[in-house]
Formats: structure tokens, C-alpha cells, sequence
């Protein structure tokens, strides 16, 4: 077998859930591998591998990919979020207990990049119709549910941002 | 299996600058790498045979959409979601926001880019089709300059291209136009959406005086490459639509295609739903017409 020259690792810089972050790697890594295995992130999981199935859902800088399909070094000085970064502390995110309450988890492989999906939808459209909830989680497999509990679990969670946000505004009165 | 890592260069150059210059000191060692989308398959599934790459992920001079009187120019690292977010492409070239709006979901299209799209050099790609029926021209960068070349010819066989190993595809060029025309794109994969296509269709007319003034027929996955059918065209060109022009067209097309058997589809599902497409098409530029005229 032909021997081929070996790359040496690289140090990338970034920020993770708002922490600054240097990772070694090699230059084509995947930075869903790198976040589980160096950052210890396991909350991004792998489902196909090949960007069809959304388990790897990240934010990087700002905007919903496939960490699977994400060479580490396009990571340098990216601000990047995952499914850690979502709660506030101990307090979910509207997505996150809307998805506990209507029970929109069930194995969970699918569930970060489900979740992930829904806060990047209501970050730009909080009142979304149910044919735009599907447009915005299009992308993410789920081989349990069925699907039906997850729109249902979106629409919970924009009705409880509505709440809060009627209530901020009568706070303001 | 998955390739060995350690063998798999990725460098970032600083520039635009620097890319061609490492570009043209050795002609081929490099190749571009820039969303992704589909190298990171073919790594996973170990079937990337290239080991050198250049990350254009963030080269800002091939990035963004200008917009003129006379042009529109997208910067070969314009993603699928920048192509929808773009109001006058909404409004003037509607197929190619629909292709990107059809390719994958948001994650795909927040990283998948239409340089790569056109110099992956797909078959089945989308955004092809779209282009090739607006007569999109490309930029193509070297240290030696730039110089532009017409998207029609552009593919000259399976993953062949009119592109030298010192180039780089800068931006794509789409002329504007004040001429209303008729269009009309179709993608036809298993699923409604989140798969790739099995046949897709790119049709646009210019209708005068209930002529066909001008024709543009598209298909991609019928051919080696993303296949402009121009012998199609010329049947149409000139003629009001009728029902001998439209089976006129159809038998022209039919010995214009090559589809064949392969993962995705059949020879025999393609060639009758291009026809179907093609006929479909030309139906709905007759019954626009005839809503157009009094009765």
C-alpha cells in the first residue's frame, strides 16, 4: 500500500455556548466529532452522517447546519451553539419544556436537532403556521413520533412565548 | 468506510489573492472546498480520492449579490438560503429560488452554495437547470485574470467542465430583463421534498403575439450533464402552441435526452415524465394565453 503523507493537527479557536474553546484536530474533522469527543458536547448526536437526517443540528455563527458535514477547520472563530447552550442555566428554553410537556421526545436521537430547528424557526417567525412549522423542521428525521407530537410541541411552545411576551408587555403598562 | 483523516489536507489561504496563487503554482494539486455539502459525504463514505484542499468558506470576494440595471452577479459562495432571501431573484428569477428553496432542508441551504452546486457538477443538481434556462454566465478567476464565459457549454461531459486547474469560479452573472416571459420549474424526486431529484425541468418562454418568441428547455438527471435542449427549443421557436407543435416538441425531445437506469430512477420513468413535464409546460403557456385574451 502506497504511503501517504500524514497532516499535522491544527489548533482551532472558537467559542462554544459562549466559552471560549481550542481544539486540536485534524484539518478535515468533523466538528460533530470534535464536539462530542474533545468538548465532551453529546448532546449533538450522529444520525446518518451524511446530512440528511439533522441529529447533528448546530448553530454556527448564528445559522442551523449539519455539524456532520462541517470540516473543524471552517470552525475557526466561529461563535457556535449546540444543544448545551439552549437553557438559560437550570431554565429551558419554551422549545425544550414544550417538548417535555407534549411528550414530542421519545427514543431522543432526533430531539436536539428538532429542538434546535424550532428555536431557530420562532427566533424569525414566533407565530408560525403549521405548514411553516414543517418547512422549518424539514431536514430532521424522527423514526418514533410519527411527527405529529413534535408540530404539536412547536405550537406549545409559540403559544407560551406569546404569553410571556403579552405578559412582559402588560408589566410594561 | 471512512477515510483516514490524517491524510486530508484543508488549508485557508488568506485571500482571494492567495488562492489563485496556490492555484496556478501547481495546477491540480489543490481543489476548492466550500460548504461542504457534498465532499463531507464522499469523506464519510471514504470515497473523497482528492487530498488537497483550499478552504473558500470565507474568500468575502466571492460572497454576496450585486445587483445593476443590467445584471445581477452572485458571488460563487452565495448559499441556497442568501439565493431566497434575495427580493429582486424572488421577483426576476423565481426558478432559481425555487431550486434553492428544494435542495435539502434549512441546514443544507444555510451551507450548500451554487458555485458548488455548479462545480460539483451533478447531473441531478438543481440549480443548474434554473441557471441554464436564464443563460447565466460565469466569472472565472485566475492570477492571469478573469475572464467570462457563457453557462451553456460550460459542462462537457460527466464532471467535465470548460474550467482550467488554475481557475476559480468567482461569480455567476444573470442578465435582466424587462421582456416578461412564462416559467416554469419542476423537480421530481421520490418525496415531495428532502430528496434528490430523479428529473428536473427548467422551462421559460417568451411569448408574442401568441408565438413562441423564444424557448428555453432544461432538464437535469436526463444526461450527463445539466442538458439545455436546444433542438427542442428550435422546434418550438416561432410557433404558436398547437397540438402538433406540442408532439412535434415531444419526439424532438425524446431523441434530445439520454436518461438512463441508475439508483434513483428508471431510463423508461424518466423519458416519459420529461415528456410529461415538457408537455405540461407547454399546456399551461396555452392556457395562460387563452386567459389572456378576451373570449
Amino acid at each position: 500500500m502506497r504511503m501517504e503523507p500524514i497532516i499535522n493537527k491544527l489548533e482551532v479557536h472558537c467559542t462554544v455556548n459562549g466559552r471560549a474553546a481550542i481544539i486540536h484536530a485534524y484539518p478535515m474533522e468533523r466538528l460533530l466529532d470534535v464536539l462530542r469527543e474533545q468538548l465532551n458536547l453529546t448532546g449533538t448526536k450522529e444520525g446518518c452522517g451524511e446530512g440528511e437526517c439533522g441529529a447533528c443540528s448546530i448553530f454556527l455563527n448564528g445559522r442551523i447546519v449539519n455539524s456532520c458535514l462541517v470540516p473543524v477547520v471552517q470552525a475557526e472563530g466561529a461563535e457556535i451553539q449546540t444543544i448545551e447552550g439552549v437553557a438559560t442555566g437550570e431554565q429551558l428554553h419554551a422549545v425544550q419544556q414544550a417538548f417535555i410537556d407534549c411528550g414530542g421526545a421519545q427514543c431522543g436521537i432526533c430531539t436536539p436537532g428538532m429542538v434546535l430547528a424550532a428555536v431557530n424557526l420562532l427566533k424569525t417567525n414566533p407565530h408560525p403556521s403549521v405548514a411553516e412549522i414543517r418547512t422549518g423542521l424539514a431536514g430532521n428525521l424522527c423514526r418514533c413520533t410519527g411527527y405529529i407530537k413534535i408540530f404539536e410541541s412547536v405550537l406549545r411552545a409559540c403559544q407560551k412565548q406569546r404569553i410571556l411576551q403579552d405578559g412582559v408587555e402588560l408589566d410594561g403598562q | 468506510m471512512r477515510a483516514y483523516l490524517p491524510t486530508y489536507e484543508l488549508i485557508t489561504p488568506s485571500g482571494l489573492a492567495e488562492a489563485l496563487t496556490l492555484l496556478a503554482q501547481a495546477p491540480g494539486a489543490w481543489k476548492p472546498f466550500a460548504g461542504g455539502t457534498d465532499l463531507m459525504v464522499l469523506l464519510e463514505a471514504g470515497k473523497l480520492t482528492h487530498r488537497n484542499y483550499l478552504n473558500i468558506w470565507n474568500l468575502e470576494e466571492l460572497r454576496g449579490i450585486a445587483v445593476t440595471n443590467e445584471q445581477v452577479s452572485l458571488g460563487a459562495l452565495t448559499t441556497y438560503t442568501d439565493v431566497q432571501a434575495n427580493a429582486i431573484l424572488r421577483e426576476e428569477f423565481p426558478m432559481l429560488c425555487q431550486a434553492a428553496s428544494e435542495t435539502g432542508g434549512l441546514a443544507i441551504q444555510n451551507r450548500g452554495t451554487l458555485g458548488g452546486n455548479i462545480m460539483n457538477a451533478s447531473p441531478a443538481a438543481d440549480s443548474p437547470p434554473a441557471l441554464l434556462a436564464y443563460d447565466a454566465e460565469l466569472e472565472l478567476v485566475s492570477t492571469s485574470g478573469s475572464r467570462l464565459v457563457p453557462y451553456h457549454g460550460f459542462h462537457t461531459g460527466y464532471k467535465q467542465m470548460v474550467l482550467r486547474a488554475d481557475e476559480l469560479l468567482a461569480r455567476i452573472i444573470l442578465r435582466r430583463t424587462t421582456q416578461s416571459s412564462r416559467q416554469y420549474y419542476r423537480k421530481v424526486g421520490t418525496r415531495k421534498a428532502q430528496a434528490i431529484s430523479k428529473i428536473c425541468f427548467a422551462g421559460l418562454a417568451h411569448i408574442e403575439d401568441g408565438r413562441i418568441a423564444d424557448a428555453r428547455i432544461v432538464l437535469g438527471s436526463v444526461a450527463p450533464l445539466p442538458l439545455r435542449c436546444v433542438k427542442t427549443e428550435a422546434v418550438l421557436r416561432g410557433n404558436r402552441i398547437a397540438s402538433t407543435v406540442i408532439e412535434a416538441a415531444e419526439i424532438e425531445l425524446a431523441g434530445e435526452i439520454a436518461p438512463i437506469d441508475d439508483i434513483r430512477s428508471t431510463r423508461h420513468y424518466r423519458l416519459q415524465v420529461s415528456l410529461n413535464l415538457l408537455r405540461d409546460f407547454l399546456t399551461s403557456l396555452q392556457a395562460s394565453n387563452a386567459q389572456a385574451s378576451p373570449v
